[in-house]
């Protein structure tokens, strides 16, 4: 009896499977974000104190889930493709690295963007923004990475170990780095106590962050579809060669 | 572990006798140290104020331009197929190249930077401080970097990859060696920042060596 994961080792199996799938998980993704920014524009009320700016938040604390969720993501398909060596791991792992990276982006854009209004000025040194923009780094030498090694093999077992040796990093980083004092709010949602804010402006912040993730999966989804292609191209293009090779041998013999 | 020391042995007799390597690392140091009084304006005040700051920086950056030579030069003359295929573990040996890249670079810079110190109106009672967090400090720096030296020893472009892997893992390392400075001068106490940069040097000189072992067979193959 194969597990779920073992018959989307499959690459037909899985492409398949996410022609199938892709459809429905985009609109989904579509109509919640769309039914999260109805309830963010029309149902939560503005700050008492910063008024109508407020709304970034809905972009921005969202935003900045799915970075560290693709990290996590990409470490996870790291750690498949060492331990069970999953031939979709690298796969998985190699697409995740440009959407989270876009998305850590986001993060810290509208971060600067509502940092302007409410602190006087778009980026400061505080601890938030630091490991975010740290996370953003470790995105980037990912994908540095990768690129600049020919051989495919080399290059995704390469990049795992970097990922792993990120996220080992990574809640150092974060500890080091909130280590000073920091001007922005802690985290308000995820608090044993409960979260802090009202319901009013939860709900929408959770609907949005449930559409960005079924989004992110939606994207990654497309991703690994798409490099699944371009090796099938590439090996074909290879077997072309190879043929063309033949031939123009053949006649010698 | 006797081959463990003959390979430290070795690579610090390399370092000494073929030379360039550590004169290079310590004159960037030197030249990048004296070019920021350049450009941020000669203020006493304000460079003695920073000057912790620049030296550790200027340590980080000097380090990584000689993290590259680690697994170079022994892969381009084969001894590293020789070091893989041989009796010692591979974790061993690319423990003994950080090893010797800590004590024939980040040792120099570390005990170079008083002099530097100076440059920069660096109060007197701060060196022992600046020596100690960086003799404390650095072995992440060379664990680390072995990381990236062997995750690039293959790769295009590889001295420019190393940094952008490298030194946002140098992150911790810089803020902590900059706390326990501070708190040396200041009322604070020094204990904690000192004792979290020595466990982010422990943790480095466990992780790097693996992490490098696992690059370094992955491209040997």
């Amino acid at each position: 009896m194969q597990t779920f994961t073992q018959r989307l080792a499959n690459p037909t199996q899985f492409m398949r499977l996410s022609a199938r799938l892709l459809p429905w998980v985009a609109g989904l993704a579509a109509a919640i974000i769309a039914y999260g920014l109805y309830l963010a524009f029309f149902v939560a009320p503005p700050d008492y104190l910063q008024g109508e700016i407020a709304r970034i938040m809905f972009v921005h604390v969202p935003s900045a889930w799915i970075a560290m969720a693709g990290y996590a993501l990409i470490a996870v398909s790291a750690f498949g493709l060492f331990v069970f060596r999953h031939p979709l791991a690298d796969v998985s792992a190699k697409a995740a690295a440009p959407i989270g990276a876009a998305f850590t982006f986001l993060a810290l854009f509208t971060g600067s963007l509502w940092g302007k209004p409410a602190w006087g000025t778009y980026w400061v040194w505080d601890a938030r923004l630091t490991s975010v923009l740290i996370l953003f780094f470790l995105y980037l030498g990912l994908i540095a990475l990768r690129s600049s090694i020919d051989d495919e093999t080399l290059a995704s077992k390469l990049t795992a170990i970097l990922a792993l040796v990120g996220i080992v990093m990574l809640p150092i980083i974060k500890f080091s780095v909130d280590w000073g004092n920091t001007l922005h709010q802690p985290s308000s949602v995820l608090k044993l106590s409960g979260p802090t804010i009202h319901s009013s402006i939860l709900t929408p912040l959770l609907v949005i962050g449930a559409g960005f993730l079924v989004l992110f999966v939606a994207m990654h989804l497309k991703a690994m579809r798409n490099e699944i292609l371009r090796r099938r191209v590439k090996a074909l293009q290879l077997a072309e060669v190879a043929r063309a090779a033949s031939q123009v041998v053949a006649p010698a013999e | 572990m006797s081959g463990f020391f003959t390979l430290v042995g070795r690579d610090l007799r390399l370092a000494v006798r073929q030379g360039g390597a550590l004169g290079t690392a310590l004159g960037f140091y030197l030249v990048v140290v004296a070019m920021l009084p350049l450009g941020l304006g000669a203020d006493l005040k304000l460079l003695s104020r920073i000057a912790p700051g620049i030296l550790w920086i200027a340590l980080l950056l000097s380090a990584l331009l000689s993290l590259g030579r680690v697994f170079e030069s022994d892969y381009e003359d084969g001894s590293l197929d020789v070091l893989t295929t041989g009796p010692l573990p591979l974790e061993l040996v690319t423990a003994a190249k950080a090893l010797a890249h800590w004590i024939s670079t980040s040792v120099p810079l570390a005990l170079l930077a008083p002099v530097l110190g100076i440059l920069l109106n660096l109060e007197l009672v701060a060196y022992p401080a600046l020596v100690a967090t960086m003799i404390i400090g650095t072995p992440a720096v060379s664990f680390l970097g072995a990381i990236g030296a062997a995750l690039t020893l293959t790769a295009r472009r590889g001295g420019l990859l190393i940094a952008l892997l490298v030194l946002p893992l140098y992150v911790p390392t810089l803020i902590f060696g900059i706390a326990a400075i501070s708190a040396m001068l200041g009322p604070d106490d020094v204990a904690p920042p000192l004792l979290i940069l020595t466990a982010i040097s422990l943790g480095a000189i466990v992780l790097g060596p693996l992490a490098a072992a696992a690059a370094l067979r992955t491209q040997m193959q």
